[in-house]
């Protein structure tokens, strides 16, 4: 059974065409990530489900029930936003049970799901604060504790962690992931951060100017991306491109070669400046410039390179990639 | 902190300041005060002397009692006061909510047309106001009054509010609709209290013109069982003669309730449950 589907959703905002012919399936307990950079209609997509926003055409599925006309709290969905969105006059059990409340729910049902949650997500003893009594992740952990409890079949993300600070950012997306092990739903999350796609997701929606660029598992992306957007979005550090006219003379395709690909190699193919190298221990990240072009190689380990100085690096030609200057992958 | 405000110079002078404007401000209403407590003979030979044992005499303030209706005119300013913060607050609110919240086709012409009270006073309109009310009836009313108040506070009320609304967090409305909350309660629990500052400043804005209003009282409502507590004091302001003694011992009462409310609604522009809601 499929979980949620989209056929040709369109969205507009007056003459600003926000999404353009949308299609996606989600299957019953699938985490699906959507990305791309801000301004890319990922968001809006996720409100358009939500039924926060309307489709202007197209079909949205939830479930096998086309729920175009069904209104939010109809849909089976919970959601947890960016900015945490609690309710301030409610202490976090209140935050809770209101959804249950409005759905009529028994109290005993109530009291047992609040239970299962707050333990869930180590709640349990700031049951009785108010929101304005926590802390970030403490808001963060209490609005995916208001999602849980509702027990919907399709949990919709908002970038949860973008206002958490890096250490607390990291475990919060084990904690999700964990999350997802355990409930079994499906999980549509949006965000702008690909480490956060790449290690969540079971599939990966890359989208740019509210169009689906390529749909697939982080790892098919990853090594086979359709285009150049693509290619160039996933990976960190990003993918380097450059005139394959460097190489060959004449050849007026885009040659890209991820960071780990490159190596140095005295008789390597590419001659370049080193003009910056950042230093992580494990990794060296080398900054370096093929005649105007910028190129990044990460190289495993420790390595004495000094701005300046020049260097040849050599790839493995298989493990390069071709576009047409559209962007389009050749080969 | 920064280093302008720990110097002690300059914290000495931002006090003196302020305490001179507020000394400024209060002169007249401690001067209103002192003299309400004073013979008629002392208040005129000598305006600033505190009452001593002499010149003291609370013979104002039983004038007032006894003459008219004081209490009737004290009631019936307060429910006109209240009634019209009341129904200003409410429907200035509810507009502001849907000119901020909601897009629809003359959203913007609207959000105009109802800002442009705020440059046309209400009084041009007098007239026509007083027959309106004689059509329908509500000439020496007390409602004759609230409506036209609302009317005259709306404009404002709705400009400050949408302009507040607009900044409410759209994830905390839309968490609401997602929990299955109607739209009256998305306003009246989770948007009403998150700009209450805002509406203790229209409260405070709209409630002392109302009070002091001396011309509408006059042309809708001067009928004995109606008046307002301004209109009323003017009894004692004669064309020739004045009971000084009195006016003055009214003045100093109708003070206190708008004093009263004013310490009410600016307690609510102290922020505090609001934060934490969104980050």
């Amino acid at each position: 059974m499929t979980a949620l589907s989209l056929k040709n959703v369109n969205k507009s905002f007056g003459k600003v065409h926000v999404l353009k012919d949308v299609n996606l399936d989600v299957e019953e307990g699938e985490f699906v990530v959507f990305v791309g950079p801000s301004g890319c209609g990922k968001s809006t997509l996720l409100r358009v489900i939500a039924g926060l926003e309307d489709a202007t055409s197209g079909e949205v599925s939830i479930g096998d029930e086309v729920v175009n006309m069904t209104p939010p709290s109809k849909r089976g969905i919970a959601m947890v936003f960016q900015s945490y969105a609690l309710y301030p006059h409610l202490n976090v059990r209140g935050n809770m049970t209101l959804a249950l409340k409005q759905e009529g729910q028994p109290k005993s049902v109530i009291e047992e799901r609040v239970q299962t949650a707050s333990r869930m997500l180590n709640l349990e003893p700031y049951l009785d604060r108010y929101p304005s009594e926590l802390s970030g992740g403490q808001r963060q952990r209490v609005a995916i504790g208001r999602a849980i409890v509702r027990k919907p079949e399709l949990f919709l993300f908002d970038e949860p962690l973008s206002n958490l600070d890096a250490a607390l950012r990291m475990n919060t997306r084990i904690e999700i992931a964990n999350l997802h092990r355990q409930l079994g739903a499906s999980m549509i999350y949006v965000t702008h951060d690909q480490t956060e796609a790449m290690t969540l997701a079971d599939k990966i929606v890359v989208l740019r100017d509210g169009r689906v660029e390529q749909i697939g598992s982080p790892m098919e992306l990853y090594n086979n991306p359709a285009n150049q957007f693509v290619a160039g979005f996933l990976g960190s550090p990003s993918m380097n491109f450059f005139p394959a006219r460097i190489i060959q003379d004449g050849d007026d395709r885009i040659m890209g070669v991820r960071p780990e690909d490159l190596f140095l190699a005295d008789d390597g193919i590419l001659s370049a400046r080193v003009s910056h190298v950042e230093k992580l221990g494990g990794d060296t990240n080398v900054i370096a410039h093929l005649k105007d072009h910028q190129i990044t190689a990460r190289l495993f380990g420790q390595h004495a390179v000094e701005e300046g100085q020049d260097l040849r690096f050599g790839f493995n030609p298989q493990s390069a990639y071709h576009f047409d200057t559209y962007g389009a992958r050749l080969y | 902190m920064n280093k302008a405000r720990s110097n002690p110079l300059n914290t000495l002078a931002m006090h003196g300041a302020l305490i001179l404007y507020t000394l400024i401000a209060l002169f007249p209403v401690f001067i209103i005060l002192i003299n309400s407590f004073k013979e008629r003979r002392s208040i005129f030979r000598e305006p600033l002397a505190l009452p001593d044992s002499e010149s003291f005499s609370t013979i104002g303030y039983e004038t007032v009692m006894q003459q008219g209706d004081f209490f009737l005119y004290f009631q019936n300013s307060m429910i006109v006061t209240v009634a019209s913060l009341f129904f200003i607050l409410l429907f200035g609110s509810m507009a502001a909510y849907a000119l901020s919240e909601y897009r629809f086709r003359g959203n913007m012409l609207m959000g105009l047309y109802l800002a442009l009270g705020i440059m046309i006073p209400i009084r041009i309109g007098t007239v026509a106001i007083l027959e309106m009310m004689v059509a329908t009836g509500l000439v020496n009313s007390l409602w004759a009054l609230i409506l036209v108040y609302t009317a005259q506070g709306l404009p404002l009320a709705v400009f400050i509010l949408s302009e507040f609304m607009r900044q409410v967090s759209d994830d905390l409305k839309n968490a609401g609709r997602i929990d299955g909350l109607s739209e009256y309660t998305i306003f009246f629990r989770l948007v009403l209290p998150l700009v209450r500052p805002a509406m203790a400043t229209v409260a405070v804005f709209n409630m002392i013109p109302i009070w002091n209003d001396l011309w509408f009282p006059l042309i809708l409502a001067p009928a004995e069982e109606t008046k307002t507590l301004t209109l009323g004091s003017q009894v004692f302001i004669g064309q020739f003669v004045t009971d000084w003694n009195a006016v003055l011992s009214a003045l100093s009462m109708a003070i206190l309730p708008v004093l009263i409310l004013y310490v009410i609604f600016s307690r609510q522009l102290i922020r505090g449950i609001t934060s934490g809601a969104v980050k």
